[in-house]
Protein backbone atom coordinates (compact mmCIF):
# COMPACT_ATOMS: atom_id res chain seq x y z
CA UNK A 1 0.00 0.00 0.00
CA UNK A 2 0.94 3.59 -0.45
CA UNK A 3 0.19 5.59 2.51
CA UNK A 4 -0.79 9.98 1.55
CA UNK A 5 -1.44 12.01 4.63
CA UNK A 6 -3.42 15.47 4.53
CA UNK A 7 -5.71 17.55 5.32
CA UNK A 8 -9.83 17.09 6.05
CA UNK A 9 -12.21 19.43 7.00
CA UNK A 10 -13.09 17.83 10.30
CA UNK A 11 -9.38 17.87 11.14
CA UNK A 12 -9.25 21.54 10.11
CA UNK A 13 -12.31 22.62 12.37
CA UNK A 14 -10.09 20.87 15.34
CA UNK A 15 -7.15 21.85 14.13
CA UNK A 16 -6.40 24.36 17.34
CA UNK A 17 -8.59 21.81 19.69
CA UNK A 18 -6.11 18.81 19.23
CA UNK A 19 -6.68 17.35 23.04
CA UNK A 20 -9.98 16.80 22.16
CA UNK A 21 -11.54 13.31 21.63
CA UNK A 22 -13.65 14.53 18.53
CA UNK A 23 -9.98 15.07 17.35
CA UNK A 24 -8.89 11.95 17.76
CA UNK A 25 -11.99 10.78 16.22
CA UNK A 26 -12.11 12.31 13.11
CA UNK A 27 -7.93 11.99 12.60
CA UNK A 28 -7.30 8.56 14.07
CA UNK A 29 -8.22 7.01 10.49
CA UNK A 30 -7.51 5.22 8.30
CA UNK A 31 -9.70 5.49 4.85
CA UNK A 32 -8.93 2.22 2.28
CA UNK A 33 -10.70 1.50 -0.26
CA UNK A 34 -13.80 -1.23 -0.37
CA UNK A 35 -11.70 -3.85 -2.01
CA UNK A 36 -8.96 -2.62 0.67
CA UNK A 37 -10.57 -3.21 3.56
CA UNK A 38 -11.81 -6.91 2.36
CA UNK A 39 -8.43 -7.79 1.45
CA UNK A 40 -7.53 -6.33 5.29
CA UNK A 41 -9.88 -8.52 6.81
CA UNK A 42 -12.21 -4.98 8.26
CA UNK A 43 -15.13 -3.18 8.17
CA UNK A 44 -15.66 0.50 9.03
CA UNK A 45 -15.29 1.11 13.01
CA UNK A 46 -12.73 -1.89 13.19
CA UNK A 47 -8.82 -1.27 14.22
CA UNK A 48 -6.05 -1.27 11.92
CA UNK A 49 -2.82 -1.44 12.62
CA UNK A 50 -0.60 0.48 9.99
CA UNK A 51 3.08 -0.25 10.02
CA UNK A 52 5.83 2.08 7.62
CA UNK A 53 9.65 1.48 7.86
CA UNK A 54 9.68 4.30 10.24
CA UNK A 55 7.11 2.76 12.99
CA UNK A 56 3.66 1.65 13.36
CA UNK A 57 0.11 3.27 14.86
CA UNK A 58 -3.55 2.16 15.70
CA UNK A 59 -6.26 3.64 13.92
CA UNK A 60 -9.61 2.78 12.52
CA UNK A 61 -10.23 1.33 8.95
CA UNK A 62 -13.20 3.96 7.31
CA UNK A 63 -14.48 3.25 4.09
CA UNK A 64 -13.58 5.57 1.28
CA UNK A 65 -15.06 5.34 -2.26
CA UNK A 66 -12.09 8.26 -3.94
CA UNK A 67 -9.18 6.03 -2.91
CA UNK A 68 -8.25 3.51 -5.94
CA UNK A 69 -7.03 0.32 -4.50
CA UNK A 70 -3.75 0.18 -2.91
CA UNK A 71 -4.10 4.30 -1.40
CA UNK A 72 -4.41 4.46 2.03
CA UNK A 73 -4.91 8.11 3.89
CA UNK A 74 -4.39 9.50 7.08
CA UNK A 75 -5.63 12.89 7.99
CA UNK A 76 -2.72 14.67 8.93
CA UNK A 77 -1.78 14.74 12.64
CA UNK A 78 0.16 13.22 15.51
CA UNK A 79 -1.36 9.15 14.57
CA UNK A 80 -0.29 10.27 10.99
CA UNK A 81 3.16 11.29 11.96
CA UNK A 82 3.50 7.78 14.15
CA UNK A 83 4.66 6.35 11.06
CA UNK A 84 6.49 9.38 8.63
CA UNK A 85 10.18 9.51 8.92
CA UNK A 86 12.36 12.30 9.54
CA UNK A 87 14.62 12.62 6.89
CA UNK A 88 13.93 15.69 4.97
CA UNK A 89 15.86 14.39 1.36
CA UNK A 90 18.15 17.45 1.57
CA UNK A 91 15.29 19.99 1.07
CA UNK A 92 13.62 20.45 4.57
CA UNK A 93 10.66 18.38 3.72
CA UNK A 94 9.81 15.49 5.55
CA UNK A 95 7.87 13.00 3.23
CA UNK A 96 4.63 13.29 4.17
CA UNK A 97 3.30 11.36 1.03
CA UNK A 98 3.43 8.41 -0.97
CA UNK A 99 5.16 6.30 1.57
CA UNK A 100 5.17 2.21 1.50
CA UNK A 101 2.97 0.47 4.11
CA UNK A 102 1.82 -2.32 5.11
CA UNK A 103 -1.69 -2.48 6.61
CA UNK A 104 -3.53 -5.38 8.98
CA UNK A 105 -6.38 -6.06 11.90
CA UNK A 106 -5.82 -5.75 15.14
CA UNK A 107 -7.23 -5.70 18.45
CA UNK A 108 -4.96 -3.22 19.67
CA UNK A 109 -6.51 -0.01 20.65
CA UNK A 110 -5.96 3.40 19.40
CA UNK A 111 -3.90 5.81 21.71
CA UNK A 112 -5.02 9.03 22.55
CA UNK A 113 -2.47 12.00 21.67
CA UNK A 114 -1.14 11.91 25.17
CA UNK A 115 -0.60 8.19 24.89
CA UNK A 116 1.25 8.86 21.74
CA UNK A 117 3.85 11.38 23.21
CA UNK A 118 3.82 9.68 26.02
CA UNK A 119 5.52 6.33 23.87
CA UNK A 120 8.08 8.63 22.00
CA UNK A 121 9.58 8.65 25.71
CA UNK A 122 7.96 12.50 26.77
CA UNK B 1 -26.53 42.75 17.96
CA UNK B 2 -23.71 44.97 16.78
CA UNK B 3 -22.19 43.34 13.28
CA UNK B 4 -18.82 44.15 11.95
CA UNK B 5 -18.22 43.41 8.32
CA UNK B 6 -15.26 43.01 6.14
CA UNK B 7 -13.93 40.69 9.18
CA UNK B 8 -10.41 38.78 7.79
CA UNK B 9 -10.54 35.53 8.23
CA UNK B 10 -7.38 34.36 10.10
CA UNK B 11 -7.29 30.78 8.79
CA UNK B 12 -6.22 29.51 6.04
CA UNK B 13 -4.33 31.95 2.86
CA UNK B 14 -7.35 32.69 1.15
CA UNK B 15 -8.07 35.24 4.21
CA UNK B 16 -11.58 35.95 2.88
CA UNK B 17 -12.38 39.68 3.83
CA UNK B 18 -15.80 39.59 3.31
CA UNK B 19 -16.84 37.68 6.87
CA UNK B 20 -19.55 39.11 8.79
CA UNK B 21 -19.39 38.86 12.71
CA UNK B 22 -21.85 39.92 15.34
CA UNK B 23 -20.45 40.52 18.37
CA UNK B 24 -22.25 40.77 21.48
CA UNK B 25 -20.86 41.59 25.32
CA UNK B 26 -17.37 41.42 24.07
CA UNK B 27 -17.89 37.81 23.04
CA UNK B 28 -18.21 36.77 19.33
CA UNK B 29 -21.66 35.11 18.83
CA UNK B 30 -22.09 34.56 14.90
CA UNK B 31 -19.99 34.45 11.85
CA UNK B 32 -21.27 34.56 8.37
CA UNK B 33 -19.80 34.27 5.04
CA UNK B 34 -16.89 32.20 6.58
CA UNK B 35 -16.43 28.54 5.11
CA UNK B 36 -16.82 25.60 8.45
CA UNK B 37 -13.18 25.29 9.46
CA UNK B 38 -12.60 29.50 9.34
CA UNK B 39 -15.62 29.83 11.37
CA UNK B 40 -14.75 27.07 14.15
CA UNK B 41 -11.80 29.48 14.48
CA UNK B 42 -13.52 32.92 14.62
CA UNK B 43 -16.14 31.42 17.03
CA UNK B 44 -13.45 30.17 19.46
CA UNK B 45 -12.79 27.73 21.48
CA UNK B 46 -10.44 26.10 24.15
CA UNK B 47 -7.98 28.40 25.53
CA UNK B 48 -4.89 28.21 27.39
CA UNK B 49 -6.03 30.04 30.54
CA UNK B 50 -2.74 31.48 32.23
CA UNK B 51 0.81 31.02 32.01
CA UNK B 52 2.38 27.61 32.74
CA UNK B 53 5.62 26.60 34.05
CA UNK B 54 7.02 23.15 34.58
CA UNK B 55 7.51 21.48 37.36
CA UNK B 56 8.13 17.63 37.25
CA UNK B 57 5.06 16.18 35.39
CA UNK B 58 3.22 19.37 35.68
CA UNK B 59 2.29 22.34 33.87
CA UNK B 60 1.95 24.86 36.80
CA UNK B 61 0.06 28.40 36.95
CA UNK B 62 2.64 31.37 36.86
CA UNK B 63 2.63 35.17 35.60
CA UNK B 64 3.54 36.38 32.31
CA UNK B 65 6.58 37.84 34.33
CA UNK B 66 8.07 34.49 35.43
CA UNK B 67 6.83 32.73 31.80
CA UNK B 68 8.90 35.29 29.99
CA UNK B 69 11.59 35.20 32.18
CA UNK B 70 12.20 31.43 32.34
CA UNK B 71 12.02 31.49 28.61
CA UNK B 72 14.68 33.99 27.75
CA UNK B 73 17.03 32.16 30.66
CA UNK B 74 16.27 29.00 28.87
CA UNK B 75 16.79 30.52 24.93
CA UNK B 76 20.24 32.72 25.93
CA UNK B 77 21.61 29.68 27.98
CA UNK B 78 21.08 27.93 24.77
CA UNK B 79 24.09 26.97 22.13
CA UNK B 80 21.80 26.35 18.97
CA UNK B 81 18.31 27.37 19.66
CA UNK B 82 15.15 26.46 16.91
CA UNK B 83 12.69 29.29 16.30
CA UNK B 84 10.01 27.80 14.63
CA UNK B 85 6.00 28.38 13.49
CA UNK B 86 5.53 31.83 12.92
CA UNK B 87 2.36 31.09 10.33
CA UNK B 88 -0.48 31.81 12.86
CA UNK B 89 0.39 35.68 13.31
CA UNK B 90 0.74 38.26 11.99
CA UNK B 91 3.95 40.42 10.53
CA UNK B 92 4.42 42.44 12.94
CA UNK B 93 5.66 39.45 15.29
CA UNK B 94 7.42 37.91 12.55
CA UNK B 95 9.95 41.52 12.60
CA UNK B 96 10.32 41.01 16.40
CA UNK B 97 10.78 37.03 15.81
CA UNK B 98 13.52 37.38 13.75
CA UNK B 99 15.25 40.27 15.15
CA UNK B 100 14.87 37.56 18.63
CA UNK B 101 16.58 34.81 16.71
CA UNK B 102 19.68 37.37 15.11
CA UNK B 103 20.63 38.09 18.86
CA UNK B 104 19.98 34.38 19.83
CA UNK B 105 22.72 33.24 16.82
CA UNK B 106 19.46 30.88 16.19
CA UNK B 107 17.82 28.66 13.64
CA UNK B 108 14.07 30.64 12.68
CA UNK B 109 12.18 28.71 10.08
CA UNK B 110 8.20 28.84 9.85
CA UNK B 111 5.73 26.07 8.90
CA UNK B 112 6.29 26.82 5.18
CA UNK B 113 9.68 24.28 5.54
CA UNK B 114 6.18 21.02 5.96
CA UNK B 115 3.84 23.19 3.18
CA UNK B 116 5.73 24.97 0.28
CA UNK B 117 8.83 24.83 1.16
CA UNK B 118 9.75 22.84 -1.86
CA UNK B 119 7.78 25.85 -3.63
CA UNK B 120 9.75 28.44 -2.47
CA UNK B 121 12.81 26.64 -3.58
CA UNK B 122 11.39 25.78 -6.59
CA UNK B 123 10.77 29.76 -7.15
CA UNK B 124 14.20 30.44 -6.49
CA UNK B 125 15.40 28.06 -9.44
CA UNK B 126 12.98 28.70 -12.28
CA UNK B 127 10.88 31.94 -10.94
CA UNK B 128 7.21 32.38 -10.93
CA UNK B 129 4.61 33.25 -13.22
CA UNK B 130 1.62 33.86 -11.14
CA UNK B 131 -0.98 36.60 -10.93
CA UNK B 132 -3.18 37.71 -8.12
CA UNK B 133 -6.52 35.58 -7.08
CA UNK B 134 -8.65 38.88 -8.93
CA UNK B 135 -7.35 38.30 -12.12
CA UNK B 136 -8.05 34.45 -11.62
CA UNK B 137 -11.42 35.42 -10.74
CA UNK B 138 -12.13 38.06 -13.88
CA UNK B 139 -10.27 36.37 -16.42
CA UNK B 140 -10.19 32.06 -15.93
CA UNK B 141 -11.56 29.96 -18.19
CA UNK B 142 -9.39 26.54 -17.10
CA UNK B 143 -8.90 26.46 -13.15
CA UNK B 144 -6.78 23.52 -12.15
CA UNK B 145 -6.30 22.06 -9.35
CA UNK B 146 -3.36 19.75 -8.94
CA UNK B 147 -2.47 17.72 -5.47
CA UNK B 148 -4.77 20.11 -3.80
CA UNK B 149 -8.07 19.67 -2.29
CA UNK B 150 -9.68 23.13 -1.52
CA UNK B 151 -12.78 21.91 -0.84
CA UNK B 152 -11.39 20.34 2.53
CA UNK B 153 -8.25 22.40 2.86
CA UNK B 154 -9.73 26.31 1.37
CA UNK B 155 -13.16 26.10 1.86
CA UNK B 156 -13.99 29.53 0.51
CA UNK B 157 -11.66 29.01 -2.39
CA UNK B 158 -13.61 28.03 -5.20
CA UNK B 159 -16.52 30.13 -4.31
CA UNK B 160 -14.90 33.32 -3.49
CA UNK B 161 -11.85 33.66 -6.23
CA UNK B 162 -11.29 30.41 -8.52
CA UNK B 163 -14.39 28.57 -9.76
CA UNK B 164 -17.99 29.30 -8.92
CA UNK B 165 -17.46 32.94 -8.79
CA UNK B 166 -18.51 35.14 -11.33
CA UNK B 167 -16.06 37.65 -12.90
CA UNK B 168 -15.76 40.81 -15.25
CA UNK B 169 -15.11 38.15 -18.13
CA UNK B 170 -16.77 35.31 -16.64
CA UNK B 171 -20.22 36.47 -16.00
CA UNK B 172 -21.63 33.08 -15.97
CA UNK B 173 -19.39 32.07 -13.10
CA UNK B 174 -18.53 27.98 -13.38
CA UNK B 175 -20.60 27.91 -16.59
CA UNK B 176 -17.66 29.68 -17.88
CA UNK B 177 -15.19 27.77 -16.49
CA UNK B 178 -13.62 24.27 -16.84
CA UNK B 179 -12.14 22.47 -13.93
CA UNK B 180 -9.16 20.25 -14.01
CA UNK B 181 -8.44 18.16 -11.08
CA UNK B 182 -5.16 15.85 -10.66
CA UNK B 183 -4.50 14.09 -7.94
CA UNK B 184 -3.71 10.47 -6.60
CA UNK B 185 -7.51 9.94 -5.74
CA UNK B 186 -10.93 11.11 -5.98
CA UNK B 187 -11.10 13.93 -3.47
CA UNK B 188 -14.15 15.79 -2.62
CA UNK B 189 -12.50 18.69 -4.92
CA UNK B 190 -12.36 15.73 -7.32
CA UNK B 191 -16.19 14.94 -7.70
CA UNK B 192 -16.76 18.64 -8.67
CA UNK B 193 -14.34 18.42 -11.69
CA UNK B 194 -15.14 18.29 -15.54
CA UNK B 195 -12.26 16.43 -15.79
CA UNK B 196 -10.29 14.21 -13.02
CA UNK B 197 -6.65 12.65 -14.23
CA UNK B 198 -5.71 10.18 -11.53
CA UNK B 199 -1.84 9.71 -10.97
CA UNK B 200 0.05 7.07 -9.33
CA UNK B 201 1.29 8.23 -6.52
CA UNK B 202 4.85 10.18 -6.47
CA UNK B 203 4.49 10.11 -10.65
CA UNK B 204 3.04 13.68 -10.53
CA UNK B 205 6.92 14.89 -12.08
CA UNK B 206 6.43 11.84 -15.16
CA UNK B 207 2.89 13.52 -15.86
CA UNK B 208 4.32 17.24 -15.78
CA UNK B 209 7.13 16.07 -18.17
CA UNK B 210 5.07 14.29 -20.31
CA UNK B 211 2.18 17.47 -20.41
CA UNK B 212 5.62 19.81 -21.39
CA UNK B 213 6.61 17.00 -24.30
CA UNK B 214 3.31 17.41 -25.59
CA UNK B 215 2.75 21.27 -25.83
CA UNK B 216 6.11 21.62 -27.10
CA UNK B 217 5.35 19.14 -30.08
CA UNK B 218 6.98 16.14 -28.96
CA UNK B 219 4.05 14.23 -28.39
CA UNK B 220 5.62 11.22 -30.50
CA UNK B 221 7.97 10.23 -27.80
CA UNK B 222 5.80 9.95 -24.90
CA UNK B 223 4.86 6.29 -23.94
CA UNK B 224 1.29 4.87 -24.13
CA UNK B 225 0.66 6.15 -20.18
CA UNK B 226 2.93 8.26 -18.20
CA UNK B 227 2.19 7.56 -14.02
CA UNK B 228 -0.87 5.54 -14.73
CA UNK B 229 -2.62 8.32 -17.18
CA UNK B 230 -3.25 7.26 -20.78
CA UNK B 231 -1.10 9.59 -23.03
CA UNK B 232 -5.00 10.09 -25.20
CA UNK B 233 -6.13 12.27 -21.92
CA UNK B 234 -2.52 13.76 -21.55
CA UNK B 235 -3.16 15.11 -25.46
CA UNK B 236 -6.74 16.07 -24.55
CA UNK B 237 -5.43 18.06 -21.29
CA UNK B 238 -2.53 20.01 -23.31
CA UNK B 239 -4.97 20.83 -25.93
CA UNK B 240 -7.24 22.28 -23.68
CA UNK B 241 -4.33 24.22 -21.79
CA UNK B 242 -2.78 25.56 -25.21
CA UNK B 243 -6.37 26.95 -26.27
CA UNK B 244 -7.73 28.33 -22.94
CA UNK B 245 -8.09 32.01 -22.88
CA UNK B 246 -6.70 32.30 -18.87
CA UNK B 247 -5.52 28.92 -17.37
CA UNK B 248 -4.39 28.71 -13.41
CA UNK B 249 -2.94 25.62 -12.13
CA UNK B 250 -3.78 25.71 -8.35
CA UNK B 251 -1.04 23.42 -6.51
CA UNK B 252 -0.86 22.17 -2.83
CA UNK B 253 0.73 19.23 -0.84
CA UNK B 254 0.21 17.03 -3.36
CA UNK B 255 3.71 18.20 -5.59
CA UNK B 256 5.49 19.37 -2.34
CA UNK B 257 4.91 16.31 0.32
CA UNK B 258 5.59 13.45 -2.46
CA UNK B 259 8.88 12.25 -3.94
CA UNK B 260 10.86 14.31 -5.75
CA UNK B 261 9.18 17.53 -3.94
CA UNK B 262 10.79 20.76 -5.48
CA UNK B 263 11.26 19.30 -8.86
CA UNK B 264 7.68 18.61 -9.35
CA UNK B 265 7.08 22.06 -8.43
CA UNK B 266 10.01 23.35 -10.78
CA UNK B 267 8.37 20.87 -13.88
CA UNK B 268 4.69 22.49 -13.14
CA UNK B 269 5.96 26.03 -13.38
CA UNK B 270 7.98 25.36 -16.15
CA UNK B 271 4.87 23.48 -17.97
CA UNK B 272 3.47 27.21 -17.79
CA UNK B 273 6.02 28.78 -18.86
CA UNK B 274 6.11 26.64 -22.09
CA UNK B 275 2.49 27.48 -22.26
CA UNK B 276 3.19 31.18 -22.50
CA UNK B 277 4.26 30.40 -26.24
CA UNK B 278 0.47 29.75 -26.65
CA UNK B 279 -2.06 31.57 -24.03
CA UNK B 280 -2.43 33.02 -20.83
CA UNK B 281 -1.50 30.90 -18.15
CA UNK B 282 -0.39 31.33 -14.33
CA UNK B 283 0.29 28.95 -11.75
CA UNK B 284 -0.09 29.73 -7.29
CA UNK B 285 0.54 27.82 -4.28
CA UNK B 286 -2.40 26.75 -2.57
CA UNK B 287 -0.68 28.42 0.79
CA UNK B 288 -2.09 27.05 4.10
CA UNK B 289 -1.65 28.83 7.33
CA UNK B 290 -3.30 32.42 6.98
CA UNK B 291 0.02 33.98 7.23
CA UNK B 292 2.48 31.52 6.22
CA UNK B 293 3.68 34.12 3.29
CA UNK B 294 3.50 36.66 5.10
CA UNK B 295 6.73 35.01 7.22
CA UNK B 296 8.45 33.97 3.89
CA UNK B 297 7.83 37.99 2.69
CA UNK B 298 9.36 39.48 6.70
CA UNK B 299 11.88 37.25 6.33
CA UNK B 300 13.20 38.22 3.36
CA UNK B 301 13.34 41.76 4.09
CA UNK B 302 15.28 41.44 6.90
CA UNK B 303 17.34 38.34 6.23
CA UNK B 304 17.89 38.06 2.67
CA UNK B 305 16.09 34.80 2.64
CA UNK B 306 12.67 33.40 3.20
CA UNK B 307 12.52 30.53 5.37
CA UNK B 308 14.91 27.95 7.44
CA UNK B 309 17.68 30.68 8.16
CA UNK B 310 20.33 29.89 10.18
CA UNK B 311 22.18 32.96 11.87
CA UNK B 312 24.78 31.09 14.46
CA UNK B 313 27.34 32.52 12.01
CA UNK B 314 26.15 36.14 12.55
CA UNK B 315 25.02 36.32 9.35
CA UNK B 316 22.47 34.71 7.20
CA UNK B 317 22.76 31.04 6.30
CA UNK B 318 20.21 29.17 4.13
CA UNK B 319 20.07 25.84 3.00
CA UNK B 320 16.99 23.63 3.41
CA UNK B 321 18.08 19.71 3.81
CA UNK B 322 20.72 22.13 6.65
CA UNK B 323 18.53 24.46 8.32
CA UNK B 324 15.16 23.96 8.82
CA UNK B 325 13.50 22.93 11.13
CA UNK B 326 13.03 19.03 10.45
CA UNK B 327 16.58 18.83 9.65
CA UNK B 328 17.91 20.42 13.41
CA UNK B 329 15.63 18.33 15.19
CA UNK B 330 16.39 14.85 13.24
CA UNK B 331 20.19 15.09 13.71
CA UNK B 332 19.39 16.07 17.40
CA UNK B 333 21.64 19.30 17.11
CA UNK B 334 19.04 22.25 18.82
CA UNK B 335 18.95 22.42 22.30
CA UNK B 336 16.33 24.39 23.12
CA UNK B 337 13.52 25.43 21.15
CA UNK B 338 11.08 28.21 21.17
CA UNK B 339 7.58 27.56 19.20
CA UNK B 340 5.40 30.32 18.21
CA UNK B 341 1.71 30.11 16.50
CA UNK B 342 2.25 26.58 15.46
CA UNK B 343 1.67 22.98 16.40
CA UNK B 344 4.93 20.81 15.42
CA UNK B 345 4.50 18.05 18.04
CA UNK B 346 1.20 16.99 16.30
CA UNK B 347 2.59 18.52 12.58
CA UNK B 348 6.32 16.61 12.51
CA UNK B 349 7.35 12.94 12.35
CA UNK B 350 7.71 11.54 15.34
CA UNK B 351 11.40 10.88 15.39
CA UNK B 352 11.63 14.89 15.27
CA UNK B 353 8.85 15.51 17.83
CA UNK B 354 10.76 13.17 20.35
CA UNK B 355 13.69 15.67 20.68
CA UNK B 356 11.68 18.36 20.58
CA UNK B 357 10.05 16.51 23.93
CA UNK B 358 13.66 16.48 25.08
CA UNK B 359 14.83 19.59 25.14
CA UNK B 360 14.15 22.40 26.77
CA UNK B 361 11.08 24.09 24.99
CA UNK B 362 9.41 27.50 25.13
CA UNK B 363 5.01 27.49 23.45
CA UNK B 364 3.37 30.61 22.68
CA UNK B 365 0.28 30.24 21.62
CA UNK B 366 -3.40 30.89 22.38
CA UNK B 367 -4.45 26.95 22.10
CA UNK B 368 -3.56 24.54 24.62
CA UNK B 369 -1.89 21.66 22.13
CA UNK B 370 -0.13 18.37 21.55
CA UNK B 371 3.14 21.18 22.06
CA UNK B 372 2.16 22.68 24.79
CA UNK B 373 1.81 19.51 26.78
CA UNK B 374 5.45 18.71 25.99
CA UNK B 375 6.67 22.71 26.57
CA UNK B 376 8.18 24.01 29.60
CA UNK B 377 7.12 27.24 29.42
CA UNK B 378 3.91 28.08 28.14
CA UNK B 379 2.88 31.07 27.43
CA UNK B 380 -0.52 32.05 26.37
CA UNK B 381 -1.49 35.17 23.61
CA UNK B 382 -4.42 37.09 21.60
CA UNK B 383 -5.74 35.23 19.04
CA UNK B 384 -4.37 37.23 15.74
CA UNK B 385 -7.69 38.23 13.97
CA UNK B 386 -10.14 38.11 16.68
CA UNK B 387 -8.20 39.84 19.70
CA UNK B 388 -5.38 41.31 18.13
CA UNK B 389 -5.24 43.31 14.95
CA UNK B 390 -1.97 43.21 12.28
CA UNK B 391 -0.77 42.01 8.75
CA UNK B 392 -1.19 38.92 7.03
CA UNK B 393 -0.33 37.94 3.64
CA UNK B 394 -2.40 36.25 1.05
CA UNK B 395 -1.80 33.25 -0.78
CA UNK B 396 -1.11 35.66 -3.87
CA UNK B 397 1.10 37.67 -1.76
CA UNK B 398 -1.26 40.67 -1.45
CA UNK B 399 -1.42 42.23 2.12
CA UNK B 400 -4.35 42.67 4.36
CA UNK B 401 -5.03 43.55 7.77
CA UNK B 402 -6.36 41.71 10.08
CA UNK B 403 -8.68 43.28 12.23
CA UNK B 404 -9.53 43.00 15.93
CA UNK B 405 -12.99 42.40 17.01
CA UNK B 406 -13.11 41.94 20.74
CA UNK B 407 -10.90 42.96 23.64
CA UNK B 408 -8.69 40.41 25.37
CA UNK B 409 -6.70 40.56 29.10
CA UNK B 410 -4.33 38.53 26.69
CA UNK B 411 -0.69 39.98 25.27
CA UNK B 412 -0.70 39.82 21.87
CA UNK B 413 2.52 37.63 20.29
CA UNK B 414 4.21 40.68 19.52
CA UNK B 415 4.32 41.97 23.01
CA UNK B 416 5.60 38.25 24.54
CA UNK B 417 8.16 38.82 21.89
CA UNK B 418 9.15 42.47 22.54
CA UNK B 419 9.05 41.75 26.75
CA UNK B 420 10.90 38.21 25.75
CA UNK B 421 13.65 40.11 23.49
CA UNK B 422 14.09 42.85 26.55
CA UNK B 423 14.92 40.02 29.00
CA UNK B 424 17.36 38.29 26.51
CA UNK B 425 18.93 41.19 25.94
CA UNK B 426 19.57 42.02 29.66
CA UNK B 427 20.29 38.97 30.11
CA UNK B 428 23.55 38.98 27.27
CA UNK B 429 24.45 42.27 28.66
CA UNK B 430 23.47 44.04 25.84
CA UNK B 431 20.99 46.32 26.66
Amino acid sequence: MKLITGRTIEQGQNLENKLSEEYQKVVAVCELSEDDMKAVGVSEGNNVKVKTQFGEVVVVAKKADGNPQGIAFIPMGPWANAVVGGDTGGVGMPQFKGIDAEIERTSENVPSVRELLKSLGV
Amino acid sequence: MPTVTDVVCPLCGCLCDDIRVEVEGNAVKKVRGACAVGRAKILGHGRLKSPLLREGDELKECSYEEAIKRAAEILAAARRPLLYGWSCTVCETHKVGILLAEVLGGVIDNTASVCHGPTVQAVQGVGLPTCTLGEVKNRADLVIFWGANPVEAHGNHMRRYSYLTKGWFRPEGKKDRKLVVVDVRESRTARMADIFIRVEPNKDYLVLAALRAIVNGFADVVPESVGGVPKERLVELAEMMKTAQFGIIFFGMGLTQSRYKHNNIEQAISLVRDLYAFTKFAIMPMRGHYNVTGFNQVCTWQTGFPFAVDLARGYAWYNPGETAANDVLSRKECDAALIVASDPAAHFPAECVKHLAKIPLVVIDPYPSPTTEIADVVIPSAVCGVEAEGTAYRMDKVPLRLRKLVETEFLTDEEILERLLDEVLKIKGLQ
